[in-house]
């Protein structure tokens, strides 16, 4: 205890470590030999830590300087290992991984982009040639509801024609009929105020006397 | 150490088994000696570089895939890079980039050095007060090499802020450098003490529930409460090993960018 670096840390821990006084045995046998080779300045704490049978000798071990060397030389040379294997590998190769991903999902935000504008003017295209097909449709439509309009104005149009045609040929066939019918109408006329005269008075009257007379009467 | 008292020891044992400083021993494995110096390789280089593996070889073998759609380990590295990238850019802009790799690599050890240490048995590296200074010297040491290497002198605006009356400026100046050199302390020492006092504390309940259990039926009862005590500080814990590691990335980031734009927030 009396070689014990008055830290104030390390006070509680070495009172416990004063009750184990058989410790360090296992490293002694080498803490002998190099203990004895260290810098005279450090040497009581060193031998503290080396011949752990003397009870209440045992310096706090992070502070046992007679290690620092050693802890200092494998600290470089590992870290130093670390350092380089990291630089050297480890961080080109993180760096490529993620710029990799980086640039792959940029690459395929472009790619969905670029597929999404196909998609759009697919799209548009496409209810294009439909407004074009429905525009054609009604033009085909209307042209044939036109000409079939037409056709049966025409058909109207001749059937009225020869109708017509037929009315006047009967209108003239009943004129001719009843002009003829008129016709004879004088001469039965005739025939029968003849008739008449001589039921009546028994004489004979000329037959230009009768005709005279019927068209008298007729008028 | 070979006479044991006459219960055989089991005092002694149970005595170390529940000191909580012993897991921060650092026992050497392979001795080195050079120039007289001690640089042998202990438990604490073994954790040291099992970190730096573990996190590497993580970071590799999820990665290997390369995959557009990332595996969930995959997902893992890649938030942990962009975790700290975003951290970076945030903190100290986008020039501030260049240092991504060290700001990476330091988050990871860190984080990595903690969880490993929650394993049982396994040695935190961060809880040496050397290991987490010589980072916080490293972080530190950055900003000012570069800070000179980028604006000469004019890094030394990092010390005077802009709009204060003539008279108090020495003091906010003198105020300045103080905090500027205490950062290195308190980023070494945040780390530090958080790992070291949480794994004392989770000992010490721990040793609780083992000698608690020795005390016959009334103390495996009475164990529970300790017990309950060791699992919710174990959540904890994790919690702080992922915290401190990112505090100390997001502090590193701030000054960094003192190192990147002085005088300029």
């Amino acid at each position: 205890m009396s070689a014990t670096p008055a830290k104030a840390e390390s006070t509680p821990i070495t009172i416990a470590q004063a009750e184990t006084t058989t410790q360090t045995h296992s490293a002694a046998p080498a803490g002998d030999a190099q203990g004895a080779a260290a810098p005279a300045g450090e040497l009581h704490t060193e031998t503290g830590v080396a011949h752990g049978e003397q009870p209440g000798k045992g310096v706090f071990p992070p502070f046992d300087q007679s290690t620092f060397a050693s802890q200092v030389l494998w600290l470089a040379i590992t870290f130093g290992l670390f350092y380089l294997i990291m630089s050297k590998v480890i961080v080109p190769r993180i760096g490529s991984i993620l710029e990799t991903r980086h640039d792959r999902i940029a690459q395929d935000l472009d790619e969905a982009s670029r597929l999404k504008s196909e998609a759009d003017s697919a799209i548009a295209t496409y209810e294009q040639e439909l407004a074009d097909a429905r525009a054609k449709g009604h033009a085909i439509a209307s042209e044939a509801r036109d000409a079939a309009k037409a056709k049966a104005e025409a058909e109207r149009l001749k059937i009225e024609e020869s109708l017509n045609a037929k009315i006047a040929a009967a209108e003239d066939r009943i004129a001719g009929i009843k002009e003829k019918a008129l016709a004879d109408v004088g001469a039965i006329a005739e025939d029968t105020a003849a008739a008449v005269v001589e039921q009546l008075i028994g004489g004979k009257a000329t037959k230009a006397e009768i005709a005279a007379a019927v068209k008298l009467a007729a008028k | 150490m070979k006479e044991y008292p006459p219960d055989g020891g089991k005092r002694e044992r149970l005595a170390v088994s529940n000191d909580p400083t012993h897991q921060f021993l650092v026992n050497k494995i392979v001795p080195i000696e050079i120039g007289g110096i001690d640089f042998s390789f202990t438990n604490a280089s073994l954790f040291m570089v099992a970190s730096a593996a573990v996190a590497a070889g993580f970071l590799y073998m999820t990665t290997s895939q390369r995959g557009i759609i990332p595996s969930r380990m995959q997902s893992v590295s890649e938030m942990s890079y962009e975790f700290i990238a975003s951290m970076l850019r945030e903190g100290a802009g986008s020039s501030g980039m260049k240092f991504f790799p060290m700001v990476f690599s330091l988050f990871m050890f860190i984080l990595t050095a903690n969880l490993l240490g929650m394993m049982p048995y396994f040695f935190t590296v961060t809880s040496q007060i050397i290991v987490t200074f010589a980072l916080a010297l490293l972080v530190i040491g950055t900003v000012i090499l570069y800070g000179f290497y980028k604006h000469g002198f004019g890094f030394l605006k990092l010390f005077v802020p802009q709009g204060v009356p003539g008279a108090l400026l020495p003091l906010v100046v003198a105020i300045e450098i103080i905090s500027f050199l205490s950062r290195p302390i308190s980023l070494s020492v945040r780390l530090f003490a958080n790992m070291l006092a949480g794994h004392i504390t989770l000992k010490v309940f721990a040793g609780f529930v083992a000698s608690l259990g020795a005390l016959g039926a009334l103390g495996v009862g009475g164990a529970v409460l300790p017990l309950m005590m060791t699992v919710a500080l174990t959540g904890l814990e994790f919690l702080v090993a992922f915290l401190q590691a990112y505090v100390f990335a997001v502090l590193t980031c701030m000054y960094l960018n003192d190192a990147v734009h002085p005088g300029g927030h």
